[in-house]
């Protein structure tokens, strides 16, 4: 996790949460760590195996994924 | 979607060749129509009345004696918006304010008229009374705590106790130990970095017709980067359904990200539903550069180690973005993409989002990610010069590679930067002399490219040819690429096929063209929906010959029959598939609609020889080339002209452009000729050379090329230049007073 949302949870960069699926990933996060709520509730991107996503929720998180979350990413 | 495995080797016969672009003639003729080009019956002239103050509480507004005036038809204020949704209150704020003016520019009130004339007496008639309120401009004094502060209670939880209001939200991304990685160099560069807000610099000013019935239902044409995000954003902003409200998108002369959000348009539309007539709002330049959205300015530390070999063995950024009046400076995306074309072990930013009494910043090209390149690299081509070495070669030594584990946090899949590096240590530009007062600067630039919501409609004319439907409006030449990725799916000619932008009403939601997002994700979708498309088309043809449809393929333009048991027949082109359509089973169209994900990241490395005047301050722009991964280049002149774009737009940056505000905190330059944008006569041909290393997460390799290239230009110009004046540059635009300033002081 980027360092401002590890520090929203307890200071760990890494976390363990069982999921399956992005959504799993992201309801297990809120559960497990409510001082990520304000983070979350502003959005948040995820890279998983180093590839951005951003709303879908059934993207499958495959066993040995790497997943990173990362601050809502904006363009122009 | 995967990258195909053929498209790895594939021969294609449509992407990658050049061919004529679908509004060319439109455009040089006159015959396209932008925003200001859109007309109705009855039409009003809608004008805005904005604050001559920085900083002021609203006390009244008087508008009765301009209501009076003939010919004004509707006044609206705040009053005449209600409560709105959180996500759109700064929103509607910027467009319309409410408690306070917050900047130079802000709207206070707008008026609708008969004319262009009245209206702007109109304007003049509107009382305001403003108590002025002290002001802060300047992004390093917003920080401190007796600055004053524009809101109360917006900080994020993120920002420790004891700051001030105006520090909106902190943000640190990084891994490693950047005190024992600086231990272990041999020199540590330690600055501070500066560069001023820019403006985009379109041609085109803001510009929208809003036409709402006594039904409630409404029509607005404007132009814009996104009209599916202005009818959303519109829509919450007056109270209306999305599907009430129909959105246009205009051609657009120039966005740049600066029209990723909404201006006019609600107050058109306000003053629409007020008057019961259409009206029609056009931003003059002035107004354009005091109240649109010109990119933040920043003040960036950075301390960067190096070892003598060149190893970079920390590296820390602390940076400082104001965006203008409301939270959401882009400091999140510097932070994030400071140090993303290097593989260190010891790896750390901060970012502070600070909030002065300016414009809304809006996006500008990769926002944020100029001004972190611009410190990062500044650095790193003074740790290298510093031991002598070469910063092509130091940045090879150091650069990220596939299996790198980012500054931002994920692990590279494969990615293009090492290519650009070595395709400019091998170009002739890097070997070729230099006179006296000249300079040779590189630097490299990261951008990560979005994918987003898009929905495309390709359908089949009983002719035989072929329309795609897109819902983002062409800034870069989608209509080109997509048609070319249509046209190579279907297997038939690129004249065949045309691509048109879809109002709101006709497709499913589509995301803002940003991102760099729409070669990516639009042309995706394109190829998905040819080839549903195709299989319909494989489909009929089985009837005709009564086979099964597993019995059929689709090979240059016409379905064939295929295996063992398919039997004889002649191919069916597509023109005799769709000449029979009423006859198999009515029309043929494709479709898809996707949250397309998996962009691929981009790097470029841009070159550059500058030769400064030690009399006059002045630079001059000798020779620029931009090597740059574009996955794969679908229409190479114009990945070339987004490649030429972003360098020149960098160039603006780093010698001229520069939002230059009084003590007064009144904006002094809203106006071409004090805000100097580059001219064709300041600038050399930019040379481009495009690296394809595929992205994995599209069926043609393609990555998005629209921003990385503004990059590394403000720190390639700022290296060449230090290097030709003798002294190191920290602080852009570097304007000849300032250049002079600097060999002055040594």
């Amino acid at each position: 996790m980027w360092g401002s949302l590890a520090e929203a949870a307890d200071g760990s960069t890494e976390v363990e949460i069982e999921a399956g699926t992005l959504r799993e990933l992201l309801d297990g996060l809120a559960g497990e760590y409510p001082g990520l709520a304000p983070e979350l509730e502003r959005g948040i991107s995820v890279a998983i195996d180093g590839r951005v996503y951003n709303d879908s929720w059934f993207t499958p998180i495959k066993p040995d994924s790497e997943v990173v979350l990362l601050r809502r990413l904006k363009g122009g | 979607m995967a990258l195909d495995d053929r498209s790895k080797t594939r021969d294609f016969k449509v992407i990658g060749t050049r061919p004529v672009r679908p509004d060319g003639i439109d455009k040089v003729t006159g015959r396209a129509k932008f925003g200001a080009d859109a007309t109705a019956p009855g039409m009003l002239t809608g004008r805005v009345l904005r604050s001559p103050h920085p900083h002021a509480r609203i006390r009244r507004i008087d508008a009765s004696k301009a209501e009076a005036l003939p010919g004004v038809k509707a006044v609206v204020t705040r009053a005449d918006f209600g409560e709105v949704p959180e996500d759109v209150f700064d929103i509607l704020d910027n467009c319309m304010a409410g408690e306070k003016a917050l900047y130079d520019g802000h709207a206070v009130a707008a008026v609708a008229a008969s004319s262009p004339a009245v209206a702007k007496r109109a304007a003049k008639l509107i009382e305001v009374e403003y108590e002025p309120l002290p002001h802060v401009t300047d992004v390093d004094e917003a920080m401190k705590p007796e600055a004053p502060a524009l809101h109360e209670g917006r900080t994020e939880e993120t920002v420790p106790e004891g700051m001030s209001p105006n520090v909106i939200s902190r943000v640190q991304f990084g891994h490693g130990d950047i005190e024992a990685g600086l231990a272990q160099a041999d020199r540590v560069v330690e600055r501070t970095y500066r560069t001023a807000a820019t403006h985009q610099g379109y041609i085109e000013p803001h510009a929208c017709l809003a036409s709402m019935g006594p039904d409630g239902q409404a029509d607005l044409w404007c132009c814009t980067q996104g009209h599916y995000l202005v009818r959303n954003t519109c829509a919450a902003i007056l109270g209306m359904e999305q599907g009430q409200l129909r959105v246009t998108a205009s051609e657009i002369g120039g966005g740049f990200g600066g029209k990723t959000t909404v201006f006019l348009e609600p107050v058109a539309l306000a003053l629409s539903r007020k008057a019961g007539r259409p009206v029609k709002m056009v931003m003059s330049r002035s107004e354009v550069l005091r109240a649109s959205g010109p990119t933040a300015s920043s003040s960036v530390d950075v301390r960067i180690g190096m070892t003598k070999d060149g190893r970079i063995t920390a590296g820390f950024a602390e940076l400082r973005y104001q965006g203008g009046a409301y939270p959401g400076s882009p400091v999140d995306m510097g932070s994030m993409s400071a140090f993303a074309p290097y593989d260190l072990e010891n790896v750390r930013t901060v970012g502070w989002d600070i909030v002065t009494n300016r414009p809304k910043q809006a996006a500008y090209r990769a926002p944020g990610a100029p001004m972190a390149a611009f410190a990062v690299e500044s650095a790193i081509d003074e740790l290298a010069k510093g031991f002598g070495l070469d910063p092509l070669e130091v940045r090879l030594k150091n650069g990220a590679d596939e299996g790198t584990k980012a500054s931002y946090g994920p692990t590279y899949p494969a990615i293009g930067l090492m290519a650009t590096l070595e395709a400019a240590k091998s170009h002739p530009h890097w070997s070729a002399p230099l006179g006296k007062g000249q300079g040779r600067g590189v630097a490299c630039g990261f951008w990560f490219n979005f994918g987003g919501d898009t929905c495309v409609s390709l359908n089949i004319t009983p002719d035989g040819t072929v329309t795609v439907s897109e819902g983002n409006p062409d800034i870069g030449g989608s209509r080109a690429s997509m048609t070319m990725m249509a046209a190579e799916e279907l297997g038939i000619p690129y004249d065949q096929v045309r691509t048109i932008i879809a109002d709101t009403g006709s497709l499913g939601q589509n995301e803002v063209t940003d991102g760099s997002r729409v070669t990516f994700a639009v042309g995706l979708a394109t190829i998905e929906a040819a080839r549903n498309a195709k299989r319909e088309m494989c489909r009929r043809a089985a009837m005709v010959w009564g086979i099964d449809e597993e019995a059929v393929v689709w090979e240059d333009g016409a379905a064939r029959p295929s295996g063992p048991n398919a039997g004889e027949h002649p191919p069916m082109t597509l023109a005799e598939i769709a000449a029979i359509a009423s006859n198999t089973g009515g029309p043929i169209a494709g479709h898809y609609e996707v949250n397309a994900e998996g962009a691929g990241v981009s790097f470029a490395t841009h070159m550059v020889d500058v030769e400064v005047d030690r009399d006059t301050g002045a630079t001059k722009i000798l020779r620029y080339t931009v090597f740059q991964d574009a996955g794969k280049a679908v229409h190479p002149s114009y990945v070339e002209g987004q490649f030429q774009g972003g360098a020149v737009q960098g160039i603006g940056w780093a010698l001229n452009e520069e939002y230059i505000y009084g003590d007064d905190g009144v904006l002094q330059n809203p106006g071409f000729l004090d805000y100097r944008v580059p001219v064709a006569s300041d600038l050399p041909m930019i040379d481009t050379v495009i690296l394809e290393i595929p992205n994995p997460g599209h069926p043609y390799g393609v990555r998005g090329v629209g921003e990385t290239s503004i990059v590394p230009p403000l720190a390639a110009i700022a290296n060449a230049v230090s290097e030709a004046a003798g002294v190191r540059m920290t602080d852009l635009p570097m304007s000849p007073p300032r250049i002079l300033a600097a060999i002055e002081n040594g």
